[in-house]
């Protein structure tokens, strides 16, 4: 009984249909464990957490580094006078971009072509925040400190907004910025 | 039920024999038990205010707050909900399975006050620095974020609080078996006890480790903790104090089904094993929150949000099978036998306590676990983590199957251990399903939203200029799910407090009878103790879960096969 | 109590909280507090190439 000590042997294994149920459920956790390790290996959406230790005021310089050598033109908000207005930055294919968040904006707007793979260093200056790519949503979290390496392959055109999803203060739900696939 | 194999085995102990069940009850326990459920359930009307004020919020076109009181109030509403109001009743819950089913005293009634006095006191104090303005930090409180030494402070008290109740509880269990207040195998409702007792232990540790360092650095004592640190441990008390839950709510399945129906465990050596697999790996899954995190690999992210191969998920299809099961054989013993589901038509869903808990299990198990373990699942995360998915989840488990499991058993824990039966029953029968549809609504309208990408915690939606039409259609669902939810738990808590107040006194007569099935005539109970094949209809119903479960898990990786290729 | 059958060892196991209450807190301490802290630890700095 529910709520009485248990005093007759009560140790058996299971049997009939408890013992098929328990079977699916076991094959089903089997399923779903596999799926993981395949999809490390063979699928191509995946998150490794490269990532590395950095100062965020190393990290601000490496971006305004990477803003001097690549940009190609400025970007403003429409409606946003958060986001105000940035530089576009177009890393060379293959090669890598640096990516802020930062109170209340996403530093600098990208423009990356179709196809090519690229390595989006992604940090946060001074609080967490969330990158959150719209509309595909893809979402990664940048966080002040790490070096977040996200090898990334745009395979659709257009302008895309990153939306920031980590709680940052009073302006946080208004924190965009931009990536343009050509 | 007897009286006589009942008599007091603890010599001395103050306390009386139930007159509904024969149970016997300790005053001690019953003392605390009173003082813990009652102050959870005014935590629970002060998070529901909360939550009630947030839901008109998020449904965009209402936008009732502003911008600073609604981070304010979501920070209020997760404390509340997901640590006072949860931790308050599960101290409950511990101290009667460790006292009455095994015919035991508790153990010390200072440190259960001590126990007492230390959450309530953290509590308050957690509140009144939120509410004050000075904890604008979300629940979680992520680092650099930083609050008001008091918001630490305050919490710290509420889990070593907790964890000197849990002392209490062990320390019951082990007065118990020394004084042999009972023989063979405690019963399977304090083993779930136990396991959430086990569990409360690792998630009070992290707890503790996370919360005094962070402590330190906002009185300027020490450094600032690494914030991905902060966030691998925070996450061991986050995320591991609603496993407590888990464990806690399958108890009071077990024990509601049993008080209900004379319902019990189809096999105890499996469910206990069940059980035993949630102590052992549930708590891995705190990596869930940590799976697009930066500095932790793929290997540790995979081998932890998989629960070490989804052992904890086993365990929870296990009880996903076996309490229904259980509920099937007794009521096919009571002569309830036509057709595959003629049990299910004669079970008492005017009963609150049984439509809370049947309610409880499908909106756990259905939306609650299939989303749970999809969202958790490493890349899948990666369309899902910080959207409204995630609360859209939640809210399914924490609220729809734990809150509603505690409200269920709410209607016998107020006529059994405070003597009075409830008044306006009428209302109390309809409570359940109100609650339930509200939240089932709430969470639709949150995963939907979230999986056109609308990120939790935020004020708003409109400024980043993305989300369409769609979107602000299932906010508003999210908003009238919240608003009849609240209502219900309204009516819950009016019932509750007016029942202490109002309710006629019991005093040794048993309790009014919520409904209950009656045994036909020329049935025995214990009739198909020894037929394997007599749960048919959990049996379909358990593989129509599975179907619905492996279509949500694969429909979620073609989605995720539709992103860009990231590593 | 002498003569009773022998109990199964999972059966021992389910019977005594206390080694389920340090098995309980042992193995996700060490799957993932420790191994996620030791990941931490041994995070490169970055070279900013």
């Amino acid at each position: 009984m529910s709520l009485r000590p248990l005093t007759a042997p009560w140790f058996h294994g299971p049997a009939g249909h408890e013992k098929i149920w328990l079977g699916c459920a076991i094959l089903w956790c089997f399923v779903m464990s596999l799926m993981m390790p395949y999809w490390h290996f063979r699928g191509k959406q995946n998150s490794t957490g490269e990532a590395y230790t950095v100062k965020p005021a190393d990290f601000l310089a490496r971006t305004e580094k990477f803003v001097a050598a690549n940009r190609v033109g400025t970007y403003k908000h429409p409606g946003n006078a958060l986001l105000g207005e940035v530089p576009v930055v177009e890393p060379p294919p293959g090669g890598d971009a640096y990516l802020i968040g930062r109170m209340w904006q996403w530093y600098p707007a990208l423009r990356l072509r179709q196809g090519e793979t690229y390595r989006i260093h992604l940090s946060a200056l001074d609080l967490q925040h969330g990158f959150s790519l719209q509309p595909l949503n893809m979402n990664f979290q940048a966080v002040p400190g790490y070096d977040h390496v996200l090898t990334l392959t745009p395979t659709s055109k257009g302008e895309f907004t990153i939306v920031c999803n980590e709680f940052c203060g009073i302006g946080h739900s208004s924190m965009t910025g931009k990536i343009f696939v050509e | 039920m007897s009286t006589t194999s009942h008599n007091l085995a603890a010599p001395g102990t103050p306390g009386r024999v139930c007159g509904t069940t024969g149970l016997h009850v300790c005053f001690d326990a019953q003392r605390f038990i009173k003082l813990n459920a009652v102050s959870g359930i005014v935590f629970l009307l002060l998070g529901g205010i909360a939550a009630l004020l947030l839901a008109l919020t998020r449904w965009q076109t209402v936008h009732l707050l502003p911008v600073d009181w609604f981070y304010r109030i979501l920070t209020f509403h997760g404390l509340n909900m997901l640590i006072f109001w949860i931790l308050f009743f599960e101290v409950a819950i511990l101290y009667f399975a460790c006292t009455t089913p095994l015919n035991a005293r508790l153990y010390s009634k200072k440190v259960a006050w001590l126990s007492f006095a230390l959450m309530l006191v953290g509590a308050l104090m957690t509140d009144y620095i939120i509410l004050k303005g000075q904890a604008d930090v979300m629940m979680t409180s992520y680092l650099p974020l930083l609050a008001h030494p008091v918001f630490y402070l305050g919490i710290i008290l509420v889990a070593v609080g907790t964890l000197i109740g849990v002392f209490n509880f062990f320390a019951t269990l082990y007065v118990a078996k020394r004084d042999k207040a009972y023989t063979g195998s405690m019963p399977i409702v304090t083993f779930g006890a136990l396991a959430a007792a086990i569990i409360a232990v690792v998630t009070l540790l992290h707890g503790a480790v996370v919360m005094i360092p962070t402590f330190t650095y906002s009185m300027g004592w020490t450094a600032e903790p690494d914030p991905i640190w902060y966030r691998l441990i925070w996450w061991g008390l986050g995320h591991q104090s609603q496993q407590v839950n888990v464990c806690a709510m399958v108890s009071v399945w077990y024990l509601l089904t049993h008080i209900v129906l004379g319902s019990r465990p189809i096999n105890e050596a499996v469910c206990r094993s069940a059980f035993v697999l949630y102590i052992l790996f549930i708590n891995l899954a705190s990596a869930h929150h940590l799976l697009v995190d930066p500095a932790v690999g793929a290997t540790w992210k995979i081998w932890n949000t998989s629960y070490a191969m989804y052992l904890a998920v086993l365990a929870s299809m296990v009880h996903g099978f076996t309490v229904p099961a259980g509920v099937e054989v007794a009521m096919r013993e009571k002569g309830y036998t036509s057709g595959i589901f003629g049990w299910v038509t004669a079970l008492p869903w005017k009963n609150p306590a049984f439509s809370g808990t049947a309610l409880s299990v499908v909106i756990f198990g259905f939306l609650g676990g299939i989303t749970g373990v999809t969202l958790g699942t490493q890349q899948i995360n990666i369309i899902a983590h910080n959207t409204l998915r995630i609360p859209g989840h939640f809210h399914v488990t924490v609220v729809g199957g734990t809150t509603l499991a505690f409200m269920a058993l709410a209607y016998y824990v107020i006529p059994l251990i405070f003597q009075r039966d409830f008044i306006w029953r009428g209302l109390a029968r309809v409570q359940p399903w109100l609650f339930g549809l509200g939240i089932t609504l709430l969470a639709f309208g949150m995963s939907f939203a979230g999986s056109m990408g609308v990120s939790r915690r935020s004020y708003d939606i409109d400024a980043q200029g993305v989300y369409g039409p769609a979107a602000h259609l299932w906010l508003g669902v999210l908003g009238i799910g919240g608003v009849l939810a609240f209502l219900s738990l309204l009516i819950f808590v009016v019932l509750c407090v007016g029942t202490l107040f109002f309710g006629q006194k019991i005093e040794g007569r048993p309790m009014a009878d919520w409904g209950t099935p009656r045994a036909l005539a020329g049935t025995t109970p214990g009739s198909l103790a020894h037929d394997h094949y007599a749960t048919k209809g959990t049996m379909v119903l358990t593989l129509v879960f599975l179907a619905c479960f492996v279509v949500y898990y694969f429909a979620n990786w073609k989605a995720l096969a539709d992103v860009w290729p990231v590593r | 109590m002498k003569n009773e059958p022998k109990i199964h060892p999972w059966q021992k196991l389910m019977d005594n909280p206390w080694l389920l209450l340090v098995l309980g807190v042992l193995i996700p301490v060490l799957s993932y507090s420790v191994w996620g802290w030791i990941e931490l630890l041994f995070t490169k700095p970055a070279l900013l190439p």
